[in-house]
């Protein structure tokens, strides 16, 4: 850790994880590869010496089980955090998420509680092609009964992974990949223990013209392409960091459209079906007189995430991209 | 001898799947047996007013009778202790009432009452009583064995003394979550009793057609843990099975895959013409009935008399009809509250 406390992400959700476990014995850390290997991108380095093995829990290539467990520890009192290595492989463990976990509070009556948190790496980027690059939070927060949070800089992974895990009930923590390490965008986190409200957006850049609505490593790209637009163009764009996608925080969303007149919603995943759509929709319906032209959607495209760098850069939308869908709305 | 010596002197073995297991049923006081029985007669006698339900259309849903069951639900819940843990099926009428779950608040919840232990929302499939130690009935086949093998590192984690029973039939077995679940409370040795009750249908498909080993229970051998095969039908026998396992879970020797062979006498779900059996096959079960079988063996050992089951039997339809009107009567639940308790 660097003694500015200028962080890394990694090191902020780190952080958070090792102050909370000292202030609570009932969290824990259950996934494959956590303990002496430091999970498979380095986020629990050093913890298994901190915690042990038994709150430092490594486990066999067991998702299914590995949420199946923490669900059931939960409801019985403990607070788990659980990783899961890629998001992509949250799909192998979907019953116990979808079913089971995000279900047994309403289908019991309001009387499960069930305090955990999956954390798992998300996002495209690394050439890890179809399988290990997924952004699949539309998937989850289609689900009635999950939370899902997608923080993009260290100071909000910090205090919105402190949030998930004091909430009660199933978060799902979806970290970008290409954020974990990366020094530039480090960021001065507080050392002691802050909380940023689960459902509050953030306004990352203020600006007059145009709101960019994005979430996790798609803020850190708006960000560039709205500093990029506004000196080769003069267009001022303001970016919304949603943080959160279920609850979302429509009033943020609203209040800037109010100002700006125009809205672009940036997003990693297949623009099919893409968590933005319901922004869009939301938007169309709610801040409809607003509006002085047609919602952007800058998003994937509609195929897995391809291997060859080529291919990725395509797939995937690059700041030229963002630039390019806000041009058009002028 | 005083009598304290001559029941020690009595204490007897019995041998049962290769393991030599101790007859803790003898030892029961008669209370407890007279219990065991009542709770049997509860779940035939909810189920079979269920079915009534269900053929005068109040049920809304589906729901999957236990009748012909009883033994194990009752027989492995009165082997633990009141504050374990326990977690359910699809057919999971039986579990929660051996649980000691409320009829009143169960059969309101069948109706969809507003008074159901769920409030409605759950039904038939989803009745839970987490505070009493029931982790709930689920829905999807082998859904509930993450949860168990959850409850159990909970137990090992507070090392608060606990175990577990988890529920589920001879199709969950072949599920996936069996398989990651029954292995990592292997290696991390928690107190789950993993107890398949195999009816021999999932659904319609025949364990024979399902599986090409002889026992369930020999999928012990691929988690290094305990495993046997018991009567299901037998009570006495689940009890002392059960009762002996627990104390290994709670030594820290468990977990245990316990296959206990028993069979439902209704169809899978309220929708079955039930074409994969024969009639002669329903009815040569039926002779194996759990509750005539143990009622015969309290007479025997002159723990209850003829008349005394009688009144327990009059008893149980008096229960069974208080709960009837009491879910009969209670309210539906207000529309508005269609969007409460999703989150904490």
């Amino acid at each position: 850790m660097k003694d500015n406390r200028e962080i890394t992400y990694l090191e902020a959700i780190r952080e958070a994880m090792q102050q909370m476990m000292r202030v609570d014995e009932n969290i824990f850390l259950i996934g494959e590869d956590i303990a002496e290997y430091g999970g498979a991108f380095g986020v629990t380095v050093g913890m298994v010496e901190e915690f042990g093995k038994e709150r430092i829990r490594n486990t066999p290539i067991s998702e299914a089980a590995i949420i199946g467990v923490a669900t059931g520890s939960a409801m019985t009192g403990m607070r788990p955090i659980a990783e899961i290595m890629f998001s992509d492989f949250i799909t192998i463990a979907m019953d116990q998420i979808a079913n089971q976990a995000a279900k047994a509070r309403y289908m019991f009556g309001g009387k499960a509680t069930i305090p955990m948190v999956v954390r798992t790496a998300g996002g495209g980027g690394t050439g890890a092609a179809g399988q290990h690059s997924q952004s699949l939070e539309a998937l989850v927060a289609h689900i009635p009964g999950l939370k899902v949070v997608m923080p993009s800089c260290p100071y909000d992974a910090k205090g919105l992974l402190v949030s998930a895990i004091n909430d009660d009930n199933p978060v799902i923590f979806i970290e970008h990949k290409l954020l974990y390490k990366n020094n530039k965008y480090i960021q001065y986190v507080p050392e002691e223990l802050y909380d940023i409200t689960l459902g509050k957006g953030d306004i990352k850049r203020k600006g007059a013209d145009l709101t960019i609505v994005a979430t996790s490593f798609m803020v850190q790209k708006s960000l560039i392409a709205a500093e990029e637009i506004k000196s080769e163009k003069g267009i001022d764009c303001e970016v919304v960091d949603l943080r959160t996608l279920r609850p979302l925080d429509m009033g943020i969303i609203l209040r800037s459209l109010e100002k700006t007149g125009r809205l672009a919603c940036v997003e990693e995943a297949p623009i099919f079906g893409g968590f933005m759509g319901e922004v869009a929709a939301r938007t169309a319906q709610e801040g409809f007189d607003f509006l002085d032209g047609p919602i952007m959607r800058i998003a994937g495209r509609n195929c897995p995430v391809p291997y060859s760098p080529v291919l990725e850069n395509e797939m995937i939308p690059g700041i030229e991209r963002i630039k390019a869908g806000i041009s058009k709305m002028f | 001898m005083t009598g304290i010596k001559q029941k020690k002197a009595r204490k007897k073995y019995l041998e049962i799947g290769g393991y030599t297991i101790e007859d803790r049923f003898s030892g029961l006081d008669s209370g407890v047996k007279t219990e065991m029985l009542k709770k049997m007669y509860q779940i035939r006698n909810f189920e079979l007013q269920t079915e009534q339900f269900i053929i005068r259309g109040m049920i809304h849903g589906t729901c999957h009778l236990y009748i012909g069951e009883e033994a194990s639900a009752v027989g492995a819940v009165y082997a633990s202790n009141r504050d374990d843990y326990i977690t359910s099926t699809h057919r999971g009428h039986g579990h929660c009432i051996a649980k000691g779950a409320d009829l009143d608040l169960m059969m309101a919840e069948l109706l969809g009452k507003e008074t159901g232990y769920c409030k409605g929302k759950g039904g038939s499939m989803h009745i839970a009583d987490v505070e009493s130690g029931n982790l709930g009935a689920n829905g999807i086949v082998g859904g509930s064995i993450g949860i168990a093998t959850g409850a159990g590192l909970t137990c090992r984690m507070k090392n608060n003394g606990k175990t577990v029973i988890c529920f589920f039939g001879d199709g969950a077995t072949n599920r996936g979550i069996f398989h990651g679940s029954l292995n990592m409370a292997s290696i991390w040795r928690l107190p789950v009793i993993y107890f398949c009750e195999n009816n021999i249908y999932g659904m319609s498909t025949s364990v024979k057609e399902a599986f090409n080993i002889k026992k369930i229970s020999d999928r012990k051998h691929a988690y290094g843990i305990d495993g046997l095969t018991i009567d299901g039908n037998n009570i006495i026998e689940v009890f002392n099975v059960v009762s002996h396992f627990q104390q290994k879970c709670r030594q820290g020797e468990g977990p245990v895959l316990i296959e206990a062979l028993t069979y439902r006498w209704r169809g899978h779900s309220k929708s079955d013409a039930q074409v994969y059996r024969t009639k002669e096959e329903v009815k040569e079960w039926m002779e194996k009935d759990p509750i005539k079988r143990y009622s015969r063996e309290l007479l025997d050992s002159k723990v209850l008399t003829r008349k005394e089951i009688e009144d327990i039997e009059n008893e149980v339809a008096d229960d069974i009809s208080k709960a009837s009107d009491f879910a009969r009567k209670s309210p539906f639940p207000d529309p508005m509250t269609v969007e409460e308790d999703v989150y904490a």
